[in-house]
């Protein structure tokens, strides 16, 4: 039931990987000698970590299906379904997948991004199986009914109000998107346009559902105080007597190479200035022969990983224009990757200046490079976020979810830290020259309006009574 | 907001240390949910709190001071904020950017920063004797050698008056401050932040606060991780061996809020939706019956999609995303509160469903279902809350500032399933009391 509109942004690979380095001084296991995989014959994949420190365990069902696959006119249809999931098949009422989740001790709730659709129950281990049994229940029963619908799109466009309607970065996000990809589904909210919202009918959400929610569109997940071995038998019981089914073919979508810088602006209420400049950057295609991905990450890093990095010291610190700065890029996606910079002008200087020091900035690491200690800096965070990591459950699940819905599969990891730890300041250079171009640059302006903006208040009113009047 | 440290929001790494890995070996058995909670307290008075777990090579480290905003000045409301994020941005023979660089060379993570009672900075490091005594020497001299530079504190008095400006546009931020002023008029915990409260601190005021309020004495510590009880008692006296001393006069306790009376607050904003909050001072920590009212809270407002407000408002009218309540004890009576956000005509209506089930639920209480169904949920799942460090760290940090006792992890699921609907209602119609609910509506028609 909850949206993860930037899932993709703020997930990146660093994050994404496993251990090869052994922790200092402890006793450790490669990913290999706890992780355990297994096919059902109906095509759906299982992947079961054990982690016995504590008698807890995840469950989650990650469908390979996201915005990415949506038609337009039908845009949040995924997001749509996700909370469609929790309103009851025959045998489980409506609202009593969560009661029943709650009542052994559990907690449950799921989230669509562009590339997946997930869902995931943390409950006493001992419990595992009861909620294998709900959630496997859902993949094939659910009952889709128009009332429980028409209560829960309006949850839906509540929820839209509060992530972006009234959210002026999330609104540039929005338009930045929508400009700087022209003929890939990235260019469309995961969340939907509330147009689109207004039409939707529990048909699209039936249709949506028939043709992506079958096992062998998806992948199950189970990290915690488990064996595999009786995981893998509960999966067969549950998931394996869910017959497979073709699934459509999935459109290929190849965005033009942009060849001149977009610009755009938004009006929302604000104080201060919000700069955001994305470049067009490469997905990880093949983890084992690409180079610049990781350069990529490694840059992003060094520019802005750490208090001392580069932008926050010459932007906040030594030329204090800006307030803060904020840089992403994740080169793990199902489409094309951005890179991008945001930051917020400190008063008494304009966006324009802000963008010149972030023009430097970058100018600087292509023209002289990074030093050997930057980037040594970066590896050793690197190490210690790889340790830190197995303290969570719920990231072990997370991180294999996701490597498997992407395509590389949970086993790429050690190999993408290897990778990683391979990049050198040459490398880091040779991209800050070869992507950070104008023609690949989209940038948008937030332009502050002030609250007592009476035209402000009145637009709101009217959006509301449009869609009152609109609505189905 | 004020208190902003360092950069809104980190790098790609920063964000997610809490995503994944391989697991340590089957080989190491240990536990960290079976471990049991040391305590002791240091000759200065520093109560210390240490959960010892070997299965991951972390040590996680908090350290809290009664220095919160609630300890504000009146006419300089955010000084404590501001001096604890400067902690970490200049200290000992460091300057901010080598302190920032040293944390950074052997991958540990430090936060400072203040709530309303307690003020804290809190460590990550892998525990390697190397890694562990730098990153523990960085604390230490944020804690007890802070520079508070004058150059870095003029730069982010600017970029919080900046950053609060910009808060002061956004209705949750409105709602919530006008609600905290409404619900404790004349007292610290309603004091707002604003644009010439920061602009009237000055560098020395940050000295003087910090002298005044980081002693020994005023200090917790909740250690959890790679270390023995040896190790632990040693990083406690080394954190606490050069904090200043204790000044006997600077109050250690906060006056009791007063009683409100029921009034409706208003305040405009342009959003497309209402924010609505409604609630009163409610429970302080120390209260006997703070346990009756979270267990029951479970019921009416916290217990996610199955509570009765997520029933009434969400799933039966569609009227909002996201609707809960919660009480949030502290040193005196912290608020209760219920919140919700939906598009602006429908307020009214929403409102009207929000005290109907509160009002039904003071009058009659949880049912027995009810009630098992919590107690199902929050002592069965109690394995959730701790299965982690970072969580037994978190945990350990409150235990620790507040002094509860050091059985209260392990007896928690007993208490649960003690409490009977009787009690549960009798301590909601005590410390909720429908003629001192204060309503505030950001954005509605």
């Amino acid at each position: 039931m909850r949206l993860r509109l930037r899932l993709r942004k703020a997930l990146g690979l660093l994050s994404l990987l496993s251990v090869l380095i052994t922790p200092l001084g402890a006793v450790a296991a490669a990913d290999s000698d706890n992780t355990f995989e297994t096919t059902l014959a109906n095509g759906m994949r299982v992947v079961v970590r054990e982690d016995h420190r504590a008698p807890t365990a995840v469950q989650m069902v990650w469908y390979h299906v996201g915005s990415i696959d949506e038609r337009d006119g039908v845009t949040g249809v995924a997001h749509v379904t996700e909370h469609m999931m929790f309103k009851g098949t025959p045998s489980v009422g409506p609202g009593e997948f969560n009661r029943r989740v709650a009542a052994v001790g559990g907690r449950d709730n799921a989230f669509t991004s562009t590339d997946y659709t997930a869902y995931f129950q943390q409950v006493p281990a001992a419990q595992l199986q009861t909620v294998m049994a709900l959630e496997a229940d859902r993949m094939r029963h659910l009952t889709l009914n128009p009332d429980g619908y028409s209560k829960e799109i309006q949850v839906i466009m509540e929820e839209r109000r509060m992530r972006t309607d009234d959210q002026s970065s999330a609104r540039v996000h929005e338009a930045m998107n929508a400009v700087a990809w022209q003929a890939h589904p990235y260019r469309r909210p995961v969340i939907g346009w509330m147009s689109d919202l207004e039409q939707m009918t529990v048909a699209d959400v039936r249709d949506w559902y028939r043709r992506w929610y079958v096992p062998n569109n998806a992948t199950l997940v189970v990290v915690g105080d488990v064996n595999h071995q009786q995981v893998f038998t509960w999966a067969r019981q549950t998931y394996g007597a869910i017959p497979a089914r073709a699934l459509p073919e999935r459109k290929q979508y190849e965005e033009p190479v942009q060849t001149g810088q977009r610009q755009l602006e938004v009006k929302a209420p604000a104080d201060l200035p919000l700069l955001a400049m994305g470049w067009k950057a490469p997905r990880l295609n093949d983890p084992a022969k690409d180079v610049d991905p990781y350069a990529l990450e490694m840059l992003a890093q060094i520019l802005d990983g750490h208090e001392a990095a580069r932008l926050p010291t010459a932007l906040v610190k030594e030329q204090q224009v800006a307030v803060s700065i904020d840089t992403s890029y994740d080169s793990t996606n199902r489409g094309p990757g951005m890179f991008l910079l945001q930051a917020s002008p400190r008063p008494g200087h304009t966006v324009g200046e802000l963008e010149q020091a972030i023009r430097a900035a970058l100018a600087q690491v292509a023209n002289k490079g990074v030093t050997e200690q930057e980037l040594a800096r970066a590896r050793s965070q690197l190490r210690s976020s790889e340790v830190y990591k197995k303290d969570s459950v719920m990231g072990q699940a997370m991180e294999i979810g996701m490597l498997e819905t992407l395509g590389y599969g949970w086993q790429a990891s050690p190999l993408m830290l290897n990778k990683l730890n391979q990049v050198t300041v040459a490398d880091v250079q040779r991209v800050a020259q070869s992507y950070f171009k104008d023609d690949q640059l989209t940038i948008a302006r937030l332009v502050p309006q002030p609250l007592d903006d009476a035209e402000l208040v009145a637009r709101a009113k009217r959006a509301e009574a449009v869609q009152a009047g609109g609505r189905h | 907001m004020i208190g902003m440290n360092g950069k809104i929001g980190a790098g790609v790494m920063k964000r997610f240390l809490m995503t994944s890995a391989a697991m340590v070996a089957a080989l190491v058995s240990a536990q960290a949910i079976a471990a049991p909670v040391q305590s002791w307290t240091t000759a200065q008075g520093t109560r210390v709190y240490f959960i010892e777990t070997h299965a991951l090579p972390i040590v996680d480290v908090q350290i809290s001071f009664l220095a919160g905003s609630a300890f504000d000045p009146s006419n300089q409301v955010g000084l404590a904020s501001m001096t604890a994020s400067l902690l970490d941005q200049g200290a000992g023979d460091r300057n901010e950017k080598e302190v920032a660089e040293a944390l950074a060379d052997i991958g540990a993570q430090m936060t400072a920063s203040a709530g309303m009672d307690s003020a804290s900075v809190t460590l990550r490091t892998l525990s390697d004797p190397e890694r562990r005594a730098t990153a523990v020497g960085l604390m230490t001299d944020a804690v007890a050698r802070p520079l508070f530079d004058g150059g870095v504190f003029k730069r982010d008095q600017a970029r919080s008056i900046a950053a609060l400006k910009e808060a002061l546009t956004k209705p949750q931020v409105l709602s919530q401050r006008a609600y905290m002023a409404a619900i404790y008029p004349d007292h610290p915990y309603g004091r707002v932040v604003t644009p010439e409260s920061v602009a009237a601190i000055s560098r020395g005021d940050l000295e003087q606060f910090w002298r005044t309020h980081y002693s020994a004495a005023r200090a917790s510590i909740a250690l959890v991780g790679d270390l023995t009880r040896a190790e632990a008692e040693a990083l406690a006296l080394q954190l606490t061996a050069s904090l200043p001393m204790d000044q006997a006069d600077v109050p250690r306790t906060l006056p009791k809020p007063a009683a409100t009376t029921a009034k409706v607050v208003r305040v405009d904003h342009p959003a497309s939706q209402a924010h609505l909050l409604v609630g009163m001072p409610s429970v302080a920590r120390d209260d006997p019956e703070q346990i009756a009212l979270q267990v029951g809270n479970y019921t009416l407002g916290g217990g996610g999609f199955v509570s009765l407000l997520t029933k009434a408002v969400r799933e039966d009218r569609g009227y909002a995303y996201s609707v809960y309540s919660y009480f949030d004890p502290k040193l005196v009576a912290g608020p209760f509160t219920i919140g919700l956000e939906t598009k602006r005509s429908q307020a009214d209506d929403a409102l009207k469903v929000v005290n109907s089930v509160l009002g039904d639920y003071l009058k009659r209480g949880p049912t027995a279902t009810q009630l098992k169904a919590a107690q199902d949920n929050l002592a069965g799942g109690f394995a959730l809350r701790i299965d982690s460090n970072s969580k037994l760290a978190a945990n350990l940090g409150v235990m620790a500032f507040y002094g509860l006792p050091t059985d209260w992890l392990e007896k928690y699921p007993e208490r649960i399933r003690a409490l009977t609907p009787e009690a549960i209602r009798s301590a909601f119609q005590k410390h909720i009391k429908p003629e001192q609910l204060v309503t505030v509506r950001t954005a509605a028609d």
